[in-house]
């Protein structure tokens, strides 16, 4: 089977635990004005304009973004690092853009790993139809769920998308011998007041899956130059570069809460 | 915790200014010139040249210190050594205004050199014999830059005290000797009277290093009545005590124990220069048992000790490399000289050896943060990975310090050689990553060999287009190749045409040593040379081996695949096309070169397309060199490192079909080329993975990470997993450069901010600072791997 892959990244180290290999799917439904891969939410191949330089001249090229492998091809990346993953107990993940918009793509690279003896992780937003969701999580080791916000309204004025689907896939879920780790991008000003935060701990109390840990990922604005290089401008919206999330408190409050906190992935 | 006394100590020596000092050169010659030099062997010749220099020397004793010796009067007054080779008041001009690495002389050094030194050993210097010697195609192979050679201007080294020094006197060396001298069996063996002058002058060498330290213990019971400090005044008087038994008993104490061994380091480098000073070894082995047992008695506290380590590693400190003449100080220019502390690693009956010294020592390096000695762990898959840890500690502050090594690659790589297992386990690294069996094998590093160069000679029929000579021999039009594999057959005779060159001039070279500048003092030191009656320099040595030393696997591998691809493949260029394109130094050719830089494999990125040429060369460069004879019955073997030559050799090639441009460096050890890598470190390691490390003496590859890699203890486990990983595919070594680009560029810019900052170069450390701007551009741009 094929798929649109954007990018694979060995010693990919903030993906789940151990040396990993980060698969990155191309497409996503969400429009996340921070986002800092803007060049994988488009299903299809595109070109970014790539800079190149040689001994102090530079030139820009339209380079591709993304390409089309088969599961044959993106096992054999994958089974590449499989001593580093054996020492460090690590594996392979998946990531998007959304990899669960290609989702019958990734099933069978699950189901592959699987066959290899190699740990899966998969990175979603939780968009998702339901019964594609629960396939997927049935499938991994181990899902890494981001929630932006609970609050209904920012999350679609953040994202582009109400987050009902969301939310309830993360409600629905219940799948033994699967970890489930909660990844909050803290954006400020957006998600990481007490109120906002408040209300992700008081949804999760609810959640039937156990919460392994919750990881912090504080906004930076490193992707945003890549806006540019798509012929995009960054989002007015974006805070200011000198803004700093919340962080301290945020893990303050849900360590308080009884959940596993780290900063970062 | 580290003490005041410690502090002034350190920054003493960082203050210190490198000068030469004429004392050895002075001393050296006036023993020449006198009876005594003449008509007796060259072991006895060269034992009473030993107990000359130190019957004479200056004695040097530093305020507040609590080992003492200096090679020089001073701390970095630095010795030279005439009768190896013989500076000019040139190089004397050279050395006191170049603006790197410099040594500062005065009126009174060139006096003593003008007047009396330059007249004495002009013409007749070891190396001046040495040149005289080699053949019109080695000179114009060594002109054209295909090999450097290492026993020009400093004697053979490599070596590393094993455990018997540290539980034998010199008067237990002595009783050895006449043990030796007993068994002479004038009747059948030819060679009895060799080694009996041999024994006189290993007779000799040992006791004038006893004298030595009473010259020591005379002068601190001086000091001591003068010293109006009470609690100084006892600290000398206890020094002096010390100076009355060691060397001459086996020492006691962790304090004997350390004075102990610095009297015969500064024994080893008194007597002559050898690459590579002279290395203590497993300290952490050594040192444990006197540690233990002055803990045990009370004798000593742990800051006591720690206090008496701070003050071992000044010494080394104190001591910078012997400056070299001429053009070759390009080679490898620094004050470092390649004393490699080891640790950890595995016991003689091969268990873990990781003990809570090791876990001290550590901490002394951490705390000196000094130049000299450079360290290094041994990993083992025994040792735990709390060693590791500790490790990564020291190496996340920048320091390039302390690189790793894989113990069980040695072991199987010693083993290889022929080393018995407990032989193998006993030993370690040493200098950059050379491996060798501590105290008892005399491993010689003979010079850096410039593949890459080969490759260039290889296209041209073996002419070379910078000296405009003949180097090679005809091998055919490169041209009118058909196919790659008429290219790999030429080249690998070339190879095999330079490594006999190498080899022959090695060869004569050896015998010029053996016969002329025999080591009776360090013969001592390394096990069979007593028992055998032979010197060091002749065989004397349980093992002998020499090594040449490979380079620019990168830049070479990234060539031949781009003639590959682009000639016999893909058919992008003809081969007049490239060459024509080479010989032009890409002018006119902007878009082939760009093919070549951005379109094509390269080493380090896990692709076979690339790395079965890396696979292909390094077992060429193997069958050339490994297990040939030399006259002293060593066995050649290969290593892959550069030290600094990779700059060097690339000023002295021209543009290869890598896109690499002419003079640029070429790449350093077994790392890919700077900037080729981009698949990340799992695949830098995979690829310098698929070469077969225990076929050599050591390989080097360098990683630079940001200091993001080492935030968190999970990053710490991340890193420990990717070292275990490498060493289980048999990697040999890997260090780790932690530094930013924008920190570098910032020390470039302000050198005066930066004059602690210390980074990896290539198997050592050294000050930004006197690092070569090209140098310090190439560590700016070798690949950061930052975090996904």
């Amino acid at each position: 089977m094929n798929g649109i892959v954007f990018d694979i990244r060995r010693y990919a180290v903030h993906d789940g635990p151990g040396i990993r290999t980060t698969v990155f799917l191309k497409g996503c439904p969400l429009r996340c004005f921070w986002c800092h891969n803007p060049e994988s939410q488009t299903p299809s191949i595109g070109f970014i304009n790539k800079r190149r330089t040689l001994d102090g001249s530079e030139e820009w090229l339209a380079t591709p973004v993304g390409r089309e492998m088969t599961t044959d091809e993106v096992m054999k990346e994958i089974v590449r690092d499989r001593l580093y993953y054996e020492e460090s107990k690590g594996g392979v993940t998946f990531s998007g853009g959304e990899p669960l918009m290609q989702h019958r793509f990734l099933l069978e690279l699950l189901q592959l790993c699987h066959e290899e003896g190699i740990h899966t992780a998969v990175d979603t937003s939780g968009y998702a139809n339901p019964e594609v969701f629960t396939r997927i999580a049935e499938a991994t080791d181990l899902l890494l769920f981001d929630i932006k916000t609970i609050d209904e309204q920012c999350h679609y004025e953040t994202t582009g998308q109400s987050n009902q689907i969301i939310l309830n896939n993360l409600s629905s879920l219940d799948v033994p011998n699967m970890e489930l780790i909660i990844r909050i991008p803290l954006i400020p000003g957006i998600n990481d007041g007490i109120n906002s935060l408040t209300d992700t701990i008081q949804f999760l109390k609810t959640i039937r899956q156990p919460v392994r840990r919750v990881d912090f990922l504080p906004f930076h604005r490193l992707g945003q130059h890549k806006y540019e290089a798509l012929g995009l401008s960054p989002s007015p919206k974006l805070p200011d570069p000198h803004s700093i999330a919340n962080t301290p408190e945020a893990l303050a409050l849900f360590s308080a809460a009884g959940f596993r906190v780290k900063e970062g992935g | 915790m580290i003490t005041t006394r410690v502090n002034k100590l350190r920054s003493q020596s960082l203050n210190a200014i490198n000068t030469i000092s004429a004392e050895r050169a002075l001393l050296v010659t006036r023993f020449h010139q006198s009876d005594e030099a003449r008509e007796v062997s060259a072991p006895v010749r060269r034992g009473r040249c030993l107990m000359y220099l130190l019957n004479n020397k200056a004695i040097c004793i530093n305020p507040g210190e609590l080992i003492v010796g200096e090679r020089g009067p001073a701390p970095k007054a630095t010795s030279t050594y005439p009768e190896v080779t013989l500076h000019s008041l040139d190089d004397l001009d050279v050395l006191h205004n170049r603006a790197k690495v410099s040594f500062k002389s005065d009126e009174t050094v060139r006096e003593a050199y003008r007047d009396f030194i330059i007249p004495f050993w002009q013409g007749k210097t070891h190396r001046d014999k040495m040149m005289a010697n080699m053949t019109s195609e080695w000179r114009a192979a060594y002109d054209a830059g295909i090999f450097t050679e290492f026993q020009e201007q400093r004697a053979p080294g490599h070596t590393v005290l094993g455990k018997k020094m540290w539980n034998k006197g010199m008067l237990d060396i002595l009783i050895d000797i006449e043990h030796s001298r007993f068994k002479l069996d004038f009747y059948n063996d030819p060679l009895a009277y060799e080694k009996q002058e041999e024994l006189a002058g290993m007779e000799l060498a040992a006791k004038a290093l006893i004298r030595y330290s009473e010259r020591h213990a005379e002068e601190l019971e001086k000091l001591a009545q003068i010293e109006n400090d009470e609690k100084r005044k006892e600290e000398i008087k206890h020094l002096a005590e010390i100076c009355r038994r060691v060397p001459a008993h086996k020492p006691e104490t962790l304090q004997e124990a350390l004075q102990h061994y610095w009297f015969i380091h500064l024994g080893v480098i008194t007597e002559l220069n050898p690459w590579d000073s002279f290395n203590p070894g497993r300290l952490d082995q050594h040192l444990l048992p006197f540690y233990q047992q002055d803990m045990e008695s009370g004798r000593l506290t742990k800051e006591e000790a720690r206090e008496l380590l701070h003050c071992f590693w000044i010494k080394f400190n104190n001591h910078p490399a012997p400056p070299k003449i001429g053009v070759t100080a390009l080679e490898s220019n620094t004050y470092t000289d390649f004393s490699l502390i080891n640790l950890g690693g595995v016991k003689e009956d091969g268990s873990d050896a990781v003990n809570e010294m090791t876990y001290l020592l550590l901490e002394v390096i951490q705390e000196m943060r000094l130049l000299q000695p450079s360290s290094m762990v041994q990993v083992s898959k025994k040792n735990p990975d709390r060693v590791i840890h500790k490790t990564l500690d020291i190496i996340r502050t920048g320091f390039g310090q302390p690189s790793i090594f894989n113990t069980d690659a040695i072991v199987q790589e010693l083993m290889r050689q022929g080393k018995t297992p407990e032989d193998a386990r006993n030993g370690g690294a040493s200098g950059c990553v050379e491996s060798g069996a501590f105290g008892t094998e005399a491993y010689i590093l003979t010079g850096y060999f410039n593949l890459t160069k080969i490759l260039e000679l290889t296209l041209h029929n073996g002419f070379d287009p910078r000296t405009e000579v003949q180097v090679g021999i005809l091998t055919g039009d490169a041209t009118q190749f058909t196919t790659f594999d008429q290219l790999m057959d030429a080249f690998g005779k070339q190879v095999h045409h330079f490594v006999d060159i190498k080899i022959r001039g090695n060869n004569v070279i050896e015998k010029l040593f053996a016969q002329n500048l025999p080591v009776p003092f360090l013969s001592l030191l390394i096990d069979d040379c007593i028992i055998n009656g032979k010197d060091y320099n002749n065989g004397g040595a349980r093992y002998n081996s020499s090594y040449i030393q490979g380079v620019g696997l990168g830049s070479l591998t990234d060539s031949l695949t781009s003639i590959k691809e682009h000639v016999y493949d893909r058919k992008t260029i003809s081969m007049r096309g490239m060459i024509h394109a080479l010989d032009n130094n890409f002018k006119d050719y902007e878009e082939l070169r760009k093919e070549l830089v951005f379109n094509t494999p390269k080493w380090g990125n896990d692709d076979d397309a690339a790395d079965i040429h890396a696979v292909r060369i390094f077992n060429l460069f193997f069958n050339a060199v490994d297990g040939r004879p030399s006259p002293r019955g060593a066995t050649y073997r290969i290593n892959m490192l550069p030290t600094t030559c990779h700059i060097y050799f690339g000023q002295v090639t021209g543009a290869t079909p890598d896109g690499r441009l002419s003079g640029i460096p070429l790449s350093e050890g077994i790392s890919p080329v700077q900037g080729a890598d981009h698949c990340g470190p799992t695949a830098v390691l995979k690829s310098a993975a698929k070469i077969d490390h225990i076929k050599t003496g050591g390989t080097l590859l360098n990683q630079k990470f940001t200091p993001s890699f080492f935030d968190d203890s999970e990053s710490y486990s991340k890193l420990t997993a990717l070292i275990r990983s490498y060493f289980r595919m048999d990697g040999h070594h890997i260090q780790f450069n932690v530094i930013n680009a924008d920190t570098l560029r910032d020390a470039q810019k302000n050198p005066e901010k930066y004059r602690d900052l210390i980074v990896r170069v290539a198997g050592y450390s050294d000050y930004f600072n006197d690092l070569g701007e090209d140098l310090q551009d190439e560590i700016i741009r070798r690949t950061e791997h930052s975090g996904c």
